[in-house]
């Protein structure tokens, strides 16, 4: 299988080439992330139901990205019994390196309906510049 | 945290056999906590993405349902690059026992979580027998 321009671009993101990651599992860490890009940004989306958002952590160190946050477990009374207990609850830290650095003053993080919309501007120094090719 | 990949995965909801669905959207199975305390039963779902208006809920003789519309956000000029979840609605059914009262229960959500209260009808709640002797 041929590697697309758009591979190649992010084999170092993704740690190997994407055709020998289809149809393996890989080990996803919690909580799962979906990852958008552009040339300008990169765009993270996680789901966080039942969080507040002081109950998130994020910080930001060059191209690696950090979350951290808590969902407590439900108060547990006296007489009261579960009939069933799926959801989650604990601690987590999950950190993601994105494929350039990041303008960390510049992150903006919304929290709605449960999830979390992280927005990651591009280091200024470091976006794609187009150069003018003159004829002489 | 430990927990397997396999745990994270959103579970997909299966449709009765020989029933489709209209929408090409995917259908998730949310994670529910369902707690009976003494005068009520309390169902707790994980919906990210949904909110008041877009939470339906049924209840059709025995069977309570439940609906979410998730409308997906998607990124302007974007390239996806990692997926590892995936987003579509939620749906969930739950049979309820004749001790609900059918009439008070109520619903909220908050941050992407659905709280259900099924307040058991008064005759439900304490039926104590009391054992004589003879």
């Amino acid at each position: 299988m041929l590697l697309t321009e758009f591979d190649r671009f992010f084999e170092p993101f993704w740690g190997m080439p994407r055709y020998r990651q289809r149809g393996v599992r890989r080990r996803i860490d919690f909580p799962p992330f979906n990852v958008w890009l552009s040339d300008e940004k990169a765009v993270i989306t996680t789901e966080l139901p039942g969080l507040n958002p002081e109950d998130i952590e994020l910080s930001v160190i060059g191209k690696v990205v950090t979350l951290k946050g808590t969902r407590k477990a439900d108060d547990f009374k006296n007489g009261e019994s579960y009939h069933r207990r799926e959801r989650w609850h604990g601690s987590f830290t999950k950190s993601i390196e994105l494929p350039f650095n990041i303008e960390n003053q510049k992150v903006t993080a919304n929290f709605a309906k449960g999830i979390l919309k992280i927005t990651l501007p591009r280091a200024e120094a470091e976006k794609p510049k187009k150069i003018e090719i003159r004829s002489e | 945290m430990s927990e397997s990949s396999q745990e994270l995965q959103k579970k997909e909801a299966e449709t009765p056999a020989g029933v489709e669905r209209t929408r090409s959207e995917k259908v998730y199975i949310p994670a529910v906590d369902i707690i009976e305390k003494k005068d009520e039963m309390v169902v707790i779902a994980d919906m990210a993405g949904c909110d008041e208006n877009t939470v339906d809920i049924t209840l059709e003789k025995n069977l309570l349902t439940i609906y979410g519309k998730v409308v997906p956000d998607k990124g302007d000029d974007l390239q996806p690059a990692l997926f590892e979840y995936g987003t579509g609605d939620y749906q969930r059914s739950f049979t309820i026992s004749e001790e609900i009262d059918r009439e008070r229960i109520n619903a909220k959500v908050k941050n992407g979580v659905l709280t259900i209260i099924l307040p058991k009808a008064a005759a439900a709640k304490s039926r104590k027998i009391a054992v004589v002797s003879e």
